[in-house]
């Protein structure tokens, strides 16, 4: 799950990282209210859940409230366009109106979890190069990045935070300390709430000698929400796709792609795989879509008025593996969901596996526009085949 | 497969009396499987179709000697009750629960580690032998007992590779999924090393999906410490990345972790890559017809 700065920055004040001051404001005047209490030149930034904002014309330098004011007014509503949305680019609803620091250096910080065999851990990646692409930063140059992988027995320990210290050019003791007080906070937060991701980029070190964190992106586990309801209550559903959210909300686990052959089946790796199949015999996949293993004629209907919303959406193929969960019962329960949301759509549904004769027999004697295959590549072939 | 499931495995069912356990248990008793316990903290005393259930793992150990663990157990308690069973001595721990956080299983692996036992997933359909019995919920139909392993990170895209070749009269050593999250249990590595030295096994089917390095890892141990031949399919060249696909673990990051630099290192590693999976029976076929085998 993705957050804005503004409530990461909140969470990292919670944590004693510094951060600048500032406050969100979602109209001009509001921002105008935050640029007079900061009484100094202040950054107004667009709040979206990707990065390239500045590029994309989503950050302004206002010297004054009133330029603040105008600075908002300009980025509130636009439809922000970086190289990290698509080219309809995102709305921006929230802008952060902070300070500006002096900036001597600018440095990067970020943490992951490093999910390779006998390394399972928290791990810090630091580097002088910041304020710019960190991918670009590790493929190009990849000894300006320090890494620190952080042993789970133990946690994190003074000597990591030296190490990366040293490392980032931050020698001075006092310097060092202040950034052993960051990592600690950062990996204290990372482990309590269980994140998935942060960065820090730029962790500025400012000519007074502070260290603050001018950006900031946190990302957590989707397996972690279910205990930590604050981050759960952190989620902006404007920021996704809204055929995304529908789906969320209605418990279908649905990914919208560009294509315009949907497509409907039971475990991720089959979804996949279907996905897969369709790009293979010429057509374009317009979904990934898993229906789980509880593919009842509640769960297919959802997922079919999900898909059939997708204004793209040309052809829809099914592909179930029945193991307990028996074919005739979901070839009712298709041809249920069709017959209630009055499915106009050509469908190829491939079944296979427990009661499948019988599942084939219900649904080529249902007289509904279905076409029956067996073969997984049969049934992609055939489906790209009914829209062209 | 001697070490994982085998006719001397004694299972105790971690959260037996759910509609989800108390149901798997019941397919795996009828696939053979010597279910010897369960437990459900706060149910000991009762038993599920005469199988004794208990409050702790350790009781179940020492009262029926249980040495292997299948979970069907709530997302959130689920790390505890792995760990549970570890320290209660059990060598092989089996979890088919979705949804645990990835920091949980940071610190399972500590423990496993330190502990030696075994354990697979979570978020996995089980693992299967035919002949001897199944842990999970594989379907028990799609199995047939003979000389093909297989592993592998999906569910049901694992039972249509198991579905083929029994479908062309391979049958299987033991097939495991090893589950679909970032961190899990077992690995392929350290599968294939098992198989590796298995003498019934003799080729291998192996499914990964895109995200983190596991088929990478697995292509470097092949290279030098595999004989077996195996076909492998990689699922979701097509998915976009930066998203979760479904698994927790099938999540393209930072450019990293698509299928078709996994197919490449794969076929690097004299692996048979097969981008159609409904041709992955016909390879299997292929390569036992050399060897004289089929």
């Amino acid at each position: 799950m993705k957050i804005h700065e503004y409530q990461a920055k909140s969470l990292l004040r919670a944590y004693n990282v510094p951060v600048p001051n500032g406050d969100v404001a979602d109209t001009p005047e509001k921002a105008r209210e935050i640029a007079t209490s900061l009484n100094k030149v202040s950054i107004v930034k667009a709040q979206i859940h990707a990065g390239g904002r500045g590029k994309g014309g989503g950050v302004k330098i206002a010297k004054t409230p009133d330029d603040a004011f105008n600075a908002a007014k300009v980025i509130l509503g636009m439809q922000l366009v970086t190289h990290q949305t698509g080219p309809e680019g995102i709305k921006v609803q929230k802008v952060l109106v902070e300070e500006t620091s002096n900036i001597k250096k600018e440095l990067y910080l970020g943490m992951v979890v490093d999910r390779a065999r006998d390394k399972e851990c928290v791990v810090f990646m630091a580097s002088e190069a910041g304020g710019m692409d960190i991918e670009e930063v590790a493929k190009n140059t990849p000894e300006k990045i320090i890494k620190c992988a952080v042993p789970p027995a133990v946690g994190f320990s003074p000597f990591e935070a030296r190490k990366l210290a040293y490392g980032l050019g931050l020698g001075d003791k006092a310097l060092s300390a202040q950034f052993a007080n960051i990592a600690k906070g950062l990996y204290q937060l990372f482990v309590d709430k269980d994140a998935s991701l942060v960065e820090i980029n730029p962790l500025v070190l400012t000519a007074e000698g502070n260290l603050i964190a001018v950006d900031a992106k946190i990302n957590f586990d989707d397996d972690g929400l279910f205990r930590h309801p604050d981050i759960k209550e952190l989620r902006d559903e404007n920021e996704e796709d809204p055929l995304e959210v529908i789906a969320k909300n209605a418990g279908v686990n649905y990914i919208k792609l560009d294509g315009n052959i949907a497509c409907m089946v039971n475990g991720a790796g089959l979804a996949m795989t279907t996905m897969d199949l369709i790009k293979m015999a010429g057509g374009e996949p317009a979904n990934f879509l898993d229906v789980g293993g509880g593919a009842n004629p509640d769960q297919i209907e959802k997922a079919f008025k999900i898909l059939t919303a997708d204004p793209n959406v040309k052809a829809i193929l099914v592909n179930i593996f029945g193991g307990i969960l028996r074919c005739d019962r979901v070839a009712n329960g298709i041809i249920q969901a069709a017959k209630n949301i009055d499915m106009k759509l050509p469908m190829v549904i491939r079944l296979q596996g427990t009661n499948v004769e019988e599942g084939k027999k219900l649904l080529k004697e249902s007289g509904l526009k279905f076409t029956v295959a067996d073969g997984l590549y049969e049934a992609a072939e055939k489906v790209v085949a009914l829209i062209k | 497969m001697a070490i994982l499931l085998d006719k001397n495995s004694r299972v105790v069912v971690q959260g037996i009396t759910g509609s989800e356990g108390t149901f798997h248990t019941r397919e795996s008793v009828k696939f053979g499987t010597k279910v010897v316990a369960g437990v459900t903290p706060g149910k000991g005393g009762l038993d599920v179709d005469g199988i004794p259930v208990y409050n702790r793992v350790a009781d179940a150990v020492e009262k029926q000697g249980a040495n292997v663990a299948a979970l069907y157990t709530p997302a959130a308690f689920s790390a505890d009750a792995i760990i549970e069973s570890i320290e209660a001595g059990i060598g092989l721990v089996v979890c088919m629960t979705e949804g645990i956080p990835v920091t949980d299983m940071i610190k399972v692996k500590q423990v496993l580690k330190v502990s030696g036992a075994r354990m697979i997933g979570c978020n996995c359909p089980g693992i299967t032998t035919p002949g001897v019995g199944k842990i999970g919920f594989m379907p028990s139909f799609i199995h047939k007992k003979g000389n093909v392993g297989v592993i592998s990170r999906s569910g049901t895209l694992t039972y249509e590779a198991i579905w083929q070749l029994t479908n062309l009269g391979i049958g299987q050593t033991t097939s495991i999924g090893i589950g679909g999250d970032p961190i899990p249990g077992s690995g392929f590595v350290d599968l294939l090393a098992l198989y590796e030295k298995d003498p019934d096994t003799v080729a291998l089917v192996m499914i990964g999906e895109i995200g983190g390095t596991a088929e990478e890892e697995a292509a470097e141990f092949i290279k030098s410490n595999l004989t077996k031949p195996v076909v492998s399919f990689i699922a979701g060249r097509t998915a976009p990345p930066g998203r979760r696909m479904g698994h927790a673990g099938a999540i393209i990051s930072g450019g990293k972790g698509t299928a078709d630099e996994k197919f490449k290192a794969l076929e690097a590693a004299g692996v048979i890559v097969e981008k159609n999976p409904a041709e992955i029976g016909k390879r299997i076929q292929e390569i036992l017809a050399k060897k004289g085998k089929q």
